[in-house]
């Protein structure tokens, strides 16, 4: 296997991303701090009844991100139950009750987790004007409570955390929609389709016919990575040759979902008027990434499994024109990132290459994280490591002069403590009630042994981040994992956007202390292994009792 | 702070409403442009990069295509396509992956079945069959193999079409294609375009 392949192609994307970190970073902080509306957004702004200049407290900005992503859940729900009476729905009936309330929270909490095959399920109508319009809001919404954070950070002395409608609004029309056009047409070039024919029949060379699907599908393909989204036109996502046609197409994706995410340190940096603070979060999150990406390829080629080693290589679930290492760099990128868009089967990854699939999302999606929600993950470690360095040097804890005390470590906590507490319980509940565990083995784990269990875990682990992607073997379309995995992607997306906002809220209350010599620098590289440090230890040691009954028992036992 | 704002949850569902309204008007809106760009100045990927033959239409260049009876026998005058999991195989409307697990004992035999009826069918030695042509690909619609298996499938393919030998194997490298840029991605064979050319050199043989 030609390592230095993955290699060149590492490099030719940290030279892309390399070379937007600067204007879209920069673009992005003047989205969100300029006072100037633009035509369009102040006819938007009076379609919608708001005041675009009115500032919000963070409990009426958190009043706001709710009721609005509540709407959006019912409005999708409503589109499914209603699907037979919608234009083309590709006569497709009426999406259950228990599958239309999974994928509505799905959608709206960015998570993108899907019980259900597209082809067989949605028709165009809700692809398009359900699904694909919360691919964008959902994005948005990550992008405004991120912003909203850094707002707080850099604020003095200040009741009001900006008014999450503009934000909404201009990251949208400012931010996703003029990339996304340029991403769809890029994909469309690379073969992505773009249609509205259905299923088409054709007689093959053998005299047989065969099926080619059709679909709105490069739109919403861009938005999907862009938006770190994750949910496939087709069941076989990513992988799907008319989502994802060639090698170059593959990187390009890649590029997409880690684009936004990367470039929002120099957002931070840039609107708290300090860059290198930016820089160090920046490193932070390319640390984790590459650290990720290197043990991946190393274990995923390395071949382990049974199965594996009986066709000679990790082939199984990947495409030809991807191969080993082009997948693995997929499947890092979906799993550090809230995206979960795969290009290849996880399910049949490899033991130890599927563990660290799983520890990437343990880690709390911050390497570099969802849309908006990588940043203000990282930024709440960044505050438990000013802390923790706080406590070793002995003195007052601060970050960009806001002083750390006994609130904000409480919400921090708070914060990381939420993804556990909901992974842990849903998977406990489902193995500790007999009935659960009697319907999981019955129906939905389709893998014998540890690697069934792992099927659940990864589940609840995906659900609880938001990332969406699964143990595909799973059959997750039953009434408890619909019920239970739509209420852990719901509180896992919302319970801390309400303690981000909180401390949001409570930094920008605060006047800035100017530094001294005591206090602890947070752009230096020091800091960055504090910050490496911290997200290791609180978030994956928190999994080491489950992780070790499902991958890692596969995985040395082989 | 400004009461226009404030005004209850119930106002902000309404602005709720109204910015999702507005949202999937952005939406399909940024739809239609991009198929109008699709249809207008990329017809041919837009629509599914349809590979005709006689001008009709056998397929997308895209999108993989079983060369097998419908029991999944090996069709020896055609080059053949990986196992797939796309429904009863190859089924577009079912694209999906095994989602086998790497120590699954069923995955582990359907390799070894997969190994000896493809060592059996093509007259070659087990140990040559390459991992592609073992396992299933992601999308069960993977529509290439490797240069391995294409090149391992020559002799038995010229056999079964009386053809030269040399002759196939020139046919087969004229559609290996490296990775993209030389280095994106691995390289591939598309199985439908070599038997679409073969049909083409050898109308005769196509059974």
């Amino acid at each position: 296997m030609a390592a230095w392949l993955l290699v060149a192609e590492v490099a030719t994307l940290l030279v892309l991303l390399g070379v937007c970190y600067r204007p879209l970073g920069d673009h992005m902080a003047r989205t969100f701090t300029s006072d100037r509306d633009l035509a369009v957004e102040r006819f938007v702004y009076r379609f919608l009844g708001v005041d675009p200049r009115a500032e919000q407290s963070w409990r009426n900005y958190l009043r706001s991100v709710l009721v609005f992503s509540v709407v959006g859940v019912l409005l999708l729900y409503v589109l499914q139950r209603t699907q037979a009476l919608l234009p083309y729905s590709l006569g497709l009936p009426p999406v259950p009750a228990g599958l239309s309330f999974n994928t509505a929270i799905s959608f709206v909490t960015n998570t993108d987790w899907q019980s259900y095959s597209p082809e067989t399920t949605m028709g165009y109508t809700v692809q398009l004007a359900a699904l694909a319009v919360q691919n964008f809001a959902s994005a948005a919404v990550g992008l405004a409570v991120a912003v909203a954070l850094v707002r707080g950070l850099a604020a003095r002395r200040a009741s009001t955390i900006g008014n999450f409608w503009v934000d909404l609004v201009r990251g949208v029309l400012r931010i996703l929609l003029p990339l996304s056009v340029v991403a769809a047409v890029v994909l469309l070039a690379g073969g992505v389709i773009q249609n509205f024919s259905g299923f088409q029949t054709v007689h093959t060379l053998t005299g047989g016919t065969a099926v080619i699907p059709g679909g709105p599908v490069a739109s919403q393909e861009a938005i999907k990575e862009l938006g770190t989204n994750g949910g496939g036109f087709f069941n076989a996502n990513s992988a799907h040759p008319f989502e994802n046609p060639s090698g170059w197409t593959n990187l390009f994706e890649v590029f997409l979902l880690l684009l936004i995410p990367f470039s929002l340190p120099r957002t931070f940096g840039t609107m708290v008027g300090d860059r290198r603070q930016g820089a160090a979060v920046l490193a932070a999150m390319a640390t984790l990434y590459l650290a990720s990406l290197t043990a991946m390829a190393l274990l995923e080629t390395a071949g382990g499994g049974a199965a594996t080693q009986a066709a000679g290589a990790a082939t199984e679930g990947k495409e030809t024109r991807f191969g080993v290492l082009s997948s693995v760099l997929f499947a890092t990128s979906t799993t550090l990132t809230s995206t979960g868009a795969v290009d290849a089967s996880h399910d049949s990854l490899t033991p130890l290459g599927g563990f660290v699939a799983l520890v990437n999302m343990m880690l709390g999606e911050l390497a570099p994280g969802g849309v908006g929600s990588g940043l203000y993950g990282l930024l709440v470690i960044a505050v438990i490591a000013v802390f923790l360095a706080g406590l070793m040097i002995g003195r007052t804890p601060s970050y960009l002069g806001k002083q750390v005390g006994g609130r904000e470590i409480k919400l921090a906590s708070l914060y990381i403590l939420t993804t556990p507490v909901l992974v842990l319980t849903g998977l406990g509940l489902s193995f500790g009630i007999a009935a659960l565990t009697r319907s999981l083995t019955g129906t939905s784990i389709l893998n014998p042994g540890q690697h069934g269990f792992s099927e659940v875990l990864y589940a609840f682990v995906s659900a609880g981040n938001n990332n969406g992607s699964a143990f595909g073997g799973l059959t997750a379309n039953t009434p408890w994992l619909n019920a239970s995995l739509g209420a852990v992607m719901f509180l896992g997306r919302f319970v801390p956007i309400v303690f981000v906002l909180a401390l949001a809220g409570g930094f920008a209350a605060q006047a800035p202390r100017p530094a001294t010599e005591g206090t602890l620098p947070t752009h230096t590289p020091l800091f960055v292994v504090v910050v490496v440090g911290a997200v290791v230890l609180v978030s994956a040691l928190t999994y080491f009792p489950v992780l070790a009954l499902g991958p890692l028992a596969e995985g040395l036992h082989a | 702070m400004t009461a226009v704002l404030t005004r209850g949850t119930g106002r902000q569902a309404w602005v709720a409403i109204r910015a999702l309204a507005a949202l999937t008007v952005a939406t399909v809106l940024y739809t239609l442009l991009v198929t109008a760009v699709g249809q207008l100045v990329l017809p041919a990927q837009a629509n599914g990069s349809l590979v005709r033959a006689d001008g009709r239409v056998i397929g997308s260049a895209l999108i993989g295509q079983s060369f097998t009876t419908p029991k999944g026998a090996v069709l020896p005058q055609w080059f053949q396509s990986r196992p797939s999991a796309a429904g009863a195989g190859y089924d577009a409307a079912a694209s999906s992956p095994s989602n086998l697990g790497p120590d699954d004992p069923a995955l582990g035999k359907a390799i070894r079945d997969r190994r000896s009826a493809l060592a059996a069918a093509f007259a070659v030695p087990a140990a040559a069959i390459p991992p592609d042509a073992l396992t299933a690909s992601g999308s069960g619609l993977d529509p290439a193999v490797s240069p391995a298996y294409a090149r391992l499938q020559v002799a038995s393919v010229a056999r079964a079409r009386h053809l030269p030998q040399a002759e196939v194997a020139r046919l087969v490298e004229g559609f290996v294609q490296g990775p993209d840029l030389g280095y994106l991605g691995a390289p591939t064979v598309d199985v439908l375009a070599l038997n679409a050319a073969l049909a083409k050199m050898d109308p005769a043989g196509n059974g």
